[in-house]
């Protein structure tokens, strides 16, 4: 086995754990606060990488696009939610799973309508296009330790946020019991729909962040859904710390899996099983802890 | 008042079933085939009622039993065993077995992360049959040699014999289902989704009884699933896919969930609105996804209680 080739596999396992984290921050505040399920969570996500290319092709700038587009994906998902699914809260979660999921439809139909089947690329700005040798001869490229440190920082300030800030304070108040907040008389819809807002921007974010990585396109949040729902039940919904440990896991058991599974277990069984590795941690987190590994409060 | 209400059900029924017995008449192989892929999906419909509309389970994870039956039917296929006597049974003990797992783990668990521990193991599965090279990865593969063999005794390879082998088959089983949720299961399982608790405390195991349903209504689906492979003479991982656990999650709530006949009635609107729409627009999507939210918003028993004069807005 390559030892510099395991190590920059765990660098991309950090990193894809890093833009998991961000888009589970959001989904995880949403549930824990609201008792809201969100399928369409996974399309703030691709809205942000597409804002980020549209934004591109405006600005030609990369470092303005990315800003941009976070703030843009912030104003849409505020606007989502004063829209369409404040009307979904009081509702049980069978009628806001199927809510959302109509939502999907039409967000993924709307954006195959204005942005077209075809993947945009966005490139790499120059700046961060190059490598760096971390280790002697284990060239890394410059620009996924960037959004990785971007995101990380962006970890710090949410934890600023949340646990040092006043504002914090009340959405973590909403959080272990909502009614009781809004008696004392904070404006709960509005924190929700700031929740929310912050919530879509993290997603978007980190799909504007990762659109040079991978290709932009209109099946892009499918995966990272699926993949957010993991981090979450492992993490436990509610918890912010949860969803970073469980991000880093599963990113990390996914990223590495791929890589040493085939080589364990040959060209045939090691696939199968690396495609199932994060679910298998999942199942294993549900036996040892049903409520998962830093549960807030109620599920 | 209790009278009206039974009859007028069975009149639904009565006439449901005649126009489905009146169908292949038409004399339209593409009607046929049509209303037998709505059977087929109906038949997976009810078995999500079970656990939905009774169990209260809200599972988001079906479509990988209704899968997984036709991958057994499939694979089976593959490898030479043409007939239906084995492939069946396989769909439904593969697709039961299956849900014994996924449930016995999934059920140790409540509310939104049930619905989204089932996901998760779909689309595991889903990944899964994806990364399977032999079984044509993301592409499926064909039925090889064509529909399951019944030595000699039907043959389904005719589109008109299959379309009422399959509508016996919903026929059976929604009668089947229909007396289950009448039976002592039946009103355990509801009491569990009522109340658990006070269940537990009059001394029913409700996890054993959940789990029940849950394997029953994952062994349905994999019937529906070896059908479905029958029919479209193709097995592709789309069948597991999120996707088309979510439009089976609609079309029951469509229907009128917890009624059974509901279920049925939701699939065969859905895939005729699908139809309609999808030969209208190729952006159909966008009409079904805001129509979707207002069903959630502004009705309440679907199509059925329509029919049934029992809807209210929620």
């Amino acid at each position: 086995m390559d030892i510099l080739l395991l190590f920059e596999q765990t660098l991309n396992g950090l990193q894809l754990g890093m833009m998991l984290f961000l888009i589970a921050a959001g989904l995880t505040l949403v549930l824990g606060i609201m008792n809201f399920i969100n399928l369409a969570h996974g399309s703030f996500y691709m809205v942000g990488a597409f804002f980020a290319a549209t934004l591109y092709e405006l600005t030609d700038s990369f470092v303005l696009a990315v800003p941009l587009a976070f703030v843009a994906s912030a104003c849409f998902g505020a606007a989502l939610e004063f829209v369409a699914l404040r009307a979904l809260y009081d509702r049980n979660h069978l009628d806001q799973v199927l809510g959302t999921y109509g939502l999907i439809l039409f967000l993924a139909q709307m954006a195959r309508i204005i942005w077209g089947a075809e993947p945009y690329d966005i490139p790499v700005p120059a700046f961060l296009s190059g490598q760096v040798e971390i280790l002697p001869d284990a060239p890394y490229p410059v620009y996924r330790l960037a959004i990785t440190a971007v995101a990380a920082l962006v970890g710090v300030a949410l934890w600023y946020l949340i646990s040092r800030t006043r504002l914090g304070m009340l959405i973590r108040a909403g959080a272990s019991n909502r009614e009781m907040v809004g008696a004392l008389g904070v404006d709960i819809r509005l924190l929700c729909t700031f929740v929310f807002g912050l919530g879509a921007a993290l997603a978007g974010l980190a799909g504007a962040m990762t659109g040079p990585i991978l290709t932009v396109n209109i099946t892009m949040w499918e995966s990272i859904l699926i993949l957010t729902f993991v981090v979450i039940i492992i993490g436990g919904i509610g918890s912010i710390r949860g969803a970073l440990v469980a991000a880093l896991l599963v990113g990390l058991v996914d990223t590495l899996g791929r890589f040493l599974l085939p080589e364990l277990f040959g060209p045939t069984t090691g696939p199968a099983l690396s495609s199932m590795s994060i679910y298998i941690l999942m199942a294993v987190t549900l036996c040892l802890r049903p409520q998962g590994l830093f549960s807030s409060a109620h599920g | 008042m209790a009278r009206l209400f039974s009859d007028r059900r069975a009149l639904i029924i009565a006439i449901g079933l005649l126009v489905l017995m009146l169908v292949p008449l038409a004399g339209e192989v593409f009607y046929t085939r049509l209303a037998t892929r709505m059977l087929i999906v109906a038949l997976a419909a009810i078995s999500l009622d079970l656990i939905l509309g009774y169990g209260g389970m809200v599972s988001f994870g079906h479509a990988a039993f209704f899968g997984l039956g036709a991958y057994a039917a499939g694979i089976l296929a593959f490898y030479g065993i043409q007939s239906g006597f084995i492939a069946w049974p396989a769909s439904i003990v593969a697709a039961a077995l299956a849900a014994l797992v996924i449930g016995a783990l999934s059920l140790r668990t409540r509310g939104v992360y049930f619905i989204m521990i089932t996901l998760a193991f779909a689309q595991m599965l889903y990944f899964l049959f994806v990364s399977f090279r032999v079984y044509g990865r993301d592409e499926g593969m064909a039925m090889k040699g064509g529909r399951n063999v019944f030595a000699g005794i039907i043959d389904i390879s005719n589109h008109v014999v299959f379309y009422y082998l399959a509508l016996a088959i919903l026929v059976v089983v929604a009668w089947a289902l229909l007396r289950l949720v009448q039976a002592p299961f039946g009103y355990a399982l509801r009491g569990a989704a009522d109340n658990d608790r006070r269940m537990r405390a009059i001394g029913f195991p409700t996890y054993r009884y959940r789990l029940a349903g849950f394997v029953i209504a994952g062994g349905i689906a994999g019937l529906s699933g070896a059908l479905m492979a029958n029919q479209s003479l193709y097995v592709s991982p789309t069948s597991l896919s999120w996707v088309t656990s979510g439009d089976l999650l609609v079309m029951v709530l469509l229907g009128g969930m917890g009624t059974i006949i509901g279920p049925i009635l939701g699939s065969f609107a859905y895939l005729f609105l699908e139809e309609a729409l999808s030969s209208l627009t190729q952006h159909w999507w966008a009409i079904i996804g805001p129509l979707l939210l207002a069903l959630v918003l502004f009705t309440r028993g679907g199509i059925y209680g329509l029919l049934m004069g029992t809807s209210r807005r929620g």
